[in-house]
């Protein structure tokens, strides 16, 4: 893993200075683009992501970094097993859909609903990730390329349930009725920050103690970092390869459970695909090159960033879409400098799947 | 119900799907055969969408608007060109800031130009008209879908012969091939890898651009943010089955561009819009699979 670590680590500061001065160009550059003034940008995007009356902004970005780390928890599995699963997206669709159906369909007391609700959501993300899985081991379709399809069909399926058969239509929206309120998850006290961030530290935790501390994770992850040595040791790669990613689909299924117990409290058509989570929680990952314990601070980074955005679009008037730029540029400037060995040996397993 | 299908509409708007993935899995094919491993033409071709219509817009030119997505992309290949080609850095994780790169740029710039959020539609756009061909018109069936497409579909099919050509017979093309197969021969005759993967990039974009154009300012006259919607993913995956042959790559841009037809097709049958906007890519899976499992039968 030496060689995977950032610069900064081993001390080369100048090239990273450079990075983040060619960032802050790009910002500046789109600031001007837009025709706002430097100093209320600024000073809104600091508000937009940390401030707010009682600090309510920096709670919004507490409870965006919570969805961003467990899609970057669960991609960081499948990453570290050389599984190349960009599918993140479909699975937390999955999760989300599911979740809020069963708790408005299921009668019971309300925690038993919400537990049910949580557990059929991650073996809905799971089931998901499966069907890639298999894809690849049994059909011959490249992960790659098979997870991101599989993206699509399930935001359409997901699209039609809440536009038609489940839709609230008193609501005028395209969305399904309200969850019941008993199952919300309940605000940290004095704020209005949900504890859906709880959920995915434990989460976290689990996926760490898994990687580093089973024989299980020492298995998936020998097998990213050499599949011809994991393979000649009699190791069961597929059932390896099957379980990381029926684990990586289970944590998006509970990040899509979290966003509608905690935030939405509702399915509501393209909420968990337009902002992007899947794809910040891949981000964040390589920003740090897979080291685990930094994915909590990317993760608070990228959220930051968006928010922070959206708050330069109500004050100063710049597009929020700003940090999207932004984003794509950190990534550029500093992921592809640093997450480079573990992920091209994946990336090209992934080439070669389909000619196999 | 098999001649409601299959009747003169449909057979007239095949190639108004598959221009965009035919003209974008060529650009991927340059990239392929030249050892670059790009997956961002989903963000090129959005890239160009978004600068075709800003250029047919301010110009009143469909073909300045093409121009304008051609030089766009260009610029996000070049991008992917600095990155990956020059700094060194992973071609996927390459790939997928240029793909956002280009959702937030677009959408950034379309409200920093146009004031609008999610779409832009204005009369002003000067979109691509049919171009007529005398005699082929009035062929049954073909006609309608030979004839009455606009310059992008002619300019796709004409692109693959010579992009053939091209890699058979070109030095560029020649060189590109021994930048993928073998890239110390290549620097060891004296021409730098690094060279001919840009030239690769530099092409790919242009064409990207061109697909680009075909979805806002040929099939429709207006952009919608994400108006690509995975058809660059779709092309990802004819560049990977051909392996970035010119030939086999039309034929599998033509299957996916008769099933992407076919879906829009049913939606005039009741059929919900969720479910046809989704058979695209299963159809590209389908494809997929019957492809592997028909190579396995072969090689067993």
């Amino acid at each position: 893993m030496k060689g995977a670590r950032p610069g900064f680590m081993r001390g080369e500061v100048l090239p990273w200075l450079g990075a983040a001065a060619s960032i802050a160009v790009v910002l500046f550059a789109l600031v001007a683009v837009a025709g706002a003034p430097f100093g209320e940008a600024l000073s809104s995007f600091v508000d937009g992501a940390f401030g707010g009356r009682r600090f309510s902004y920096l709670l919004t970005t507490l409870s965006r970094t919570a969805l961003i780390v467990g899609m970057a928890v669960s991609v960081m599995l499948s990453f570290r097993a050389g599984l190349f699963n960009i599918g993140g997206e479909g699975q937390l669709v999955a999760g989300g859909l599911v979740a809020a159906l069963v708790a408005i369909a299921l009668p019971g007391p309300p925690l038993f609903v919400l537990l049910a609700s949580i557990l059929a959501a991650m073996a809905a993300g799971a089931l998901w990730a499966l069907l890639a899985g298999i894809l690849q081991l049994h059909l011959g379709v490249p992960l790659l390329v098979g997870s991101l399809l599989l993206n699509y069909p399930i935001r359409f399926i997901a699209s039609y349930l809440v536009a038609h058969p489940f839709r609230d239509i008193q609501s005028g929206m395209v969305q399904s009725h309200l969850v019941p309120q008993a199952t919300w998850l309940p605000y940290f006290p004095g704020t209005r920050l949900d504890i859906g961030i709880l959920f995915v530290a434990v989460a976290s935790v689990f996926a760490i103690i898994y990687s580093h501390a089973t024989v299980h994770g020492y298995h998936a992850r020998m097998n990213g970092l050499s599949p011809d040595f994991a393979r000649a040791v009699g190791l069961p790669v597929n059932k390896l390869a099957l379980q990381t990613l029926a684990m990586s689909g289970a944590i998006a299924g509970l990040v899509g459970a979290i966003a509608v117990f905690g935030i939405h409290h509702r399915y509501i058509d393209g909420m968990l695909v337009q902002p992007l989570y899947a794809w910040t929680g891949i981000i964040a990952v390589l920003l740090v090159g897979m080291i685990p314990w930094l994915v909590p601070f990317s993760g608070f980074f990228f959220a930051a960033i968006q928010t922070g955005a959206a708050g330069m679009e109500r004050t100063a008037g710049v597009p929020k879409e700003i940090a999207l730029v932004i984003q794509a540029a950190v990534i550029l400037f500093v992921a592809s400098r640093v997450s480079g060995a573990l992920l091209s040996s994946s990336g090209r397993k992934a080439d070669g799947g389909g000619d196999a | 119900m098999l001649e409601l299908l299959f009747d003169s509409s449909f057979a007239a708007s095949v190639p108004r799907f598959v221009t965009p993935i035919l003209l974008a899995a060529l650009g991927g094919a340059l990239c392929e055969r030249a050892g670059v491993f790009n997956i961002a033409l989903e963000g090129m071709m959005l890239t160009g969408a978004f600068a075709a219509v800003v250029g047919a817009y301010f110009s009143g030119s469909p073909y300045a608007g093409a121009l304008a997505a051609m030089l766009a992309s260009i610029g996000m290949a070049l991008v992917f060109a600095e990155f990956n080609v020059r700094r060194g850095g992973d071609p996927i994780v390459v790939s997928i800031a240029v793909n956002i790169l280009a959702a937030g740029l677009t959408a950034f710039m379309l409200r920093a130009i146009f004031d609008v959020a999610g779409a832009f539609n204005g009369p002003g756009i000067a979109g691509f008209q049919p171009v007529d061909i005398p005699l082929v018109a009035s062929v049954p069936f073909l006609g309608p879908m030979l004839s009455g497409q606009s310059v992008l579909f002619y300019a796709a099919i004409l692109a693959v012969p010579a992009l053939h050509l091209f890699f058979a017979r070109h030095r560029l093309g020649l060189r590109m091939r021994a930048a993928g197969e073998n890239p110390h021969a290549l620097e060891a005759g004296g021409v730098s890898p690094a060279r001919v993967q840009l030239a690769a990039l530099v092409g790919c974009g242009a064409l990207c651009g061109l697909a680009g154009a075909q979805l806002s300012t040929a099939n429709v006259n207006l952009f919608v943010e994400n108006m690509s919607a995975g058809r660059g993913w779709i092309a990802v995956v004819a560049v990977l089955l051909s392996r970035g042959r010119p030939l086999p790559l039309l034929l599998i841009a033509l299957v996916f561009g008769v099933v992407d037809s076919l879906s829009f097709r049913v939606q005039g049958f009741g059929m919900p819009q969720q479910f046809t906007d989704m058979m695209p890519y299963l159809a590209t899976l389908a494809v997929l699979v019957g492809l592997s499992w028909w190579r396995r039968r072969k090689a067993a």
